[in-house]
């Protein structure tokens, strides 16, 4: 059984870079008064871009327990 | 292995072998007249008691090394003269506010810049205590023989693992290159500091002092505590901070800790300075003058000749000098006798407060105070 | 509650980081944790050692024994530290002006001696910390503080300078290219000798302002655009290269000794081991 991921954010580190909006495939993201915003989760296809490239580990795929 | 006890050594060979007695086991340098014996001792010495000498690009990679291999765990080393001194003071003030354990030895030669690199002096007497910027702790050492330079370094190591400091033997081409019938105390008749490895700060306040002490203790990169070094003002916990307050504890402490011990770190030779007439103040290579005119004096039936060395330079051992001015009534004056143009002169003046009159005798033409010299200065200001 | 990779690897009650908005030099601190971790380290075991400037800043964040030195020297402490214990695993980050410019001495003699350093230059292309003053990686032409007029200096390229002064592995990434900035720094701490890897950083608040190179995003796709793998350019026609900078493993060389292990060799003999 393959494992579930889930996209985790925590605004309180975000920088609103914007680098994670930009580098996502699928739209899945935005910035909203300078913080990330999960805004069309069912997009994501969970590569993991956004966390590889996020400067201040802010987004992260998280393993379903 | 049968070592034979007395050697004959000169004084830079005598500082690795004292080095390597106190547990020195790593070196980094670079060459430099007149310290470079230190270094090539170190070299063949080292590993052979399974220590590591490494030769650095430059003075500043010495000293950095040395440091790093101190952070590692090793007692560590580094040797140098006035040029490469100059150089190594930034990371002087980083052992210090950082805390790390080292010797440094410089072994003085004259004047600025390149100076006179194979004639004796003293003339980095102040920038041994002032060179790197900022308040900062730091002991200095200086011998007078080649004794001295085994079982004073010895006594450097002690110092720089029991308070965290940069400890620097200041030495002088004199007694660097002299050679003279050296004692190899073995290091298990030898008190030896040696840092405590087994401290476990679980991440966090690797700079906490326990209550009544001054110095954190220290436990090795390598034994489990992930703990942070930086050269910035720091918190107990090691990481960076820009507290006012913080500050001037750390700064506080870090000063404290030298000056409210100086009992345990100032050493000092009075001879015949309870009764004397004129008490001359010498430290180093420039003691072996006075020495001689002492001896001199006595067979012409000259004044009453004292002399007052400090050993420990920094913190200057200053309670002593105090209590014979207080006590000897015969005292006239003070001549203090130094290869430089008035450094040491300075500090006796402030402590002697104008009791009796301090003068200076020095020289800064590359060649040696003689004892006839330091006579003549005597008689002249009787 | 940061991802297990973080919690893991970095300290994480020292976060956020001081590093501006979109500095590249948090994904490549993130490429190093991830290098370290994939490596299956013994984390008491790993030193990270530092200089002075943003990118030395990344030690006081990585969960690991810290050194955070003085300008120009981490190369000098690190040879210190991997001298005094060779079991510990000594990974050095710098910056393009702490490690070429202040530190430059110290960076050819440790590729000169292959001690086995992994040694991570985050270049920002500019003196960051100081306010955005031209470093020796700032392009020719380009502008800094003290650069008004435009930089009459010649960019070094690092790979290469550390490949003459004799590192035995050298590389470069970009902090676009992740995945593969991971893998080579894992190559990277693996190889026993010194290896060097470029980090090619964006500083979208004093480089990228100052020459109009855009916001972070705009810089990341000019490194999509312009860089191109090293083993993918060796199969391509010169024209093809044009302004092209190279990434990933540049050269490796696995003839040298390292320098702990002939020192070792060298207790032995004098039966210092004993």
């Amino acid at each position: 059984m393959a494992v579930k991921k889930n996209l985790v954010t925590n605004p309180k580190w975000c920088k609103g870079c914007g680098i994670c909006v930009a580098f996502c495939p699928k739209d899945v993201l935005a910035i909203k008064k300078e913080k990330i915003v999960i805004e069309n989760p069912d997009n994501c296809i969970k590569c993991g871009l956004c966390e590889l490239r996020c400067p201040d580990y802010a987004i992260w795929l998280e393993e379903e327990e | 292995m049968s070592e034979k006890r007395f050697k004959l050594l000169q004084g830079n060979e005598a500082v690795v072998e004292g080095a390597i007695a106190a547990g020195m086991r790593f070196y980094a340098g670079y060459p430099i007249t007149p310290s470079t014996e230190i270094a090539e001792r170190s070299a063949l010495r080292l590993p052979q008691v399974g220590g590591k000498f490494v030769q650095m690009e430059d003075e500043i990679g010495g000293i950095a090394a040395a440091l790093g291999a101190s952070v590692a765990g090793l007692k560590s080393m580094t040797a140098t003269s006035g040029p490469g001194f100059s150089l190594k003071q930034e990371n002087i003030g980083y052992a210090a506010i950082a805390e790390i354990p080292i010797v440094i030895v410089d072994v003085q030669r004259e004047g600025p810049s390149t100076g006179l690199p194979t004639s004796p002096s003293q003339g980095d007497l102040m920038q041994s205590k002032w060179g790197t910027h900022g308040d900062h702790p730091v002991i200095v050492i200086s011998p007078s023989s080649v004794q001295e330079c085994y079982s004073e370094t010895v006594r450097a190591f002690n110092m720089a693992e029991r308070f965290r400091v940069p400890v620097i033997f200041l030495m002088d081409e004199i007694i660097g290159h002299l050679r003279e019938g050296c004692e190899m105390i073995p290091p298990e008749e030898l008190t030896i500091s040696n840092r405590r490895i087994d401290r476990k700060f679980n991440g966090t306040m690797a700079y906490a002092v326990q209550e009544g002490n001054y110095v954190p203790e220290f436990a090795p990169f390598g034994k489990g505590d992930h703990f942070n070094v930086t050269g910035l003002f720091h918190d107990l916990d090691g990481f960076p901070t820009n507290d006012n307050q913080k500050t001037d504890s750390q700064e506080r402490r870090l000063l404290d800790k030298i000056t409210k011990r100086r009992d345990r770190i100032q050493k000092w030779e009075e001879v015949e300075c309870e009764d004397c007439e004129t008490m001359i103040v010498c430290f180093g290579g420039t003691a072996r003058a006075v020495q001689g005119a002492m001896d001199e004096a006595k067979k012409q039936d000259f004044f009453k000749i004292g002399m007052f060395r400090p050993i420990t330079v920094w913190p200057f051992p200053e309670e002593a000098l105090n209590k014979i001015i207080r006590q000897n009534k015969h005292l006239r004056q003070i001549i203090v006798a130094e290869h430089n143009d008035g450094q040491m002169v300075l500090e006796v003046q402030r402590i002697v407060e104008g009791r009796v009159p301090v003068i200076h005798l020095g020289k800064i033409d590359g060649t040696t105070i003689t004892p006839e010299e330091v006579l003549k200065k005597i008689e002249e200001e009787y | 509650m940061p991802s297990k990779l973080i919690e893991k690897t970095l300290r994480v009650n020292r976060l956020p980081h001081i590093w501006c908005p979109g500095c590249g030099h948090g994904i490549l601190m993130r490429d190093v944790a991830q290098a370290i971790d994939n490596c299956g380290l013994d984390p008491d075991k790993v030193v990270i050692v530092s200089g002075i400037g943003c990118s030395s800043r990344a030690a006081g964040y990585m969960n690991y024994n810290t050194l955070h030195t003085t300008h120009g020297r981490a190369l000098a402490f690190a040879t210190g530290v991997k001298m005094a214990n060779p079991d510990l695993t000594v990974i050095c980050i710098t910056g393009d002006g702490d490690c070429t410019a202040i530190g430059g001495n110290h960076l050819i003699h440790a590729c000169r001696r292959n001690i086995d350093i992994t040694s991570i230059v985050f270049n920002n292309n500019i003196y960051g910390m100081t306010g955005g003053q031209y470093s020796p990686t700032t392009p020719h032409g380009e502008k800094g503080t003290t650069a008004p007029y435009g930089n009459i200096d010649y960019n070094f390229d690092i790979p290469k300078l550390a490949e003459a002064a004799g590192a035995t592995f050298t590389g470069r990434c970009t902090a676009y290219h992740a995945p593969q900035a991971i893998k080579l720094i894992e190559d990277a701490i693996k190889h026993h000798g010194f290896s060097l890897i470029e980090g090619m950083s964006v500083c979208p608040t004093y480089y990228g302002r100052k020459n109009k190179k855009g916001d972070s995003v705009a810089m990341m796709n000019w490194q999509k655009d312009t860089c191109i793998d090293a083993k993918v350019a060796s199969k391509l026609p010169p024209e093809k290269l044009e302004g092209k900078i190279l990434i990933g493993e540049l050269s490796r060389d696995e003839s040298k000794e390292e320098y702990t292990d002939m020192y070792m060799k060298i207790i032995e003999k004098c039966g210092g081991n004993k």
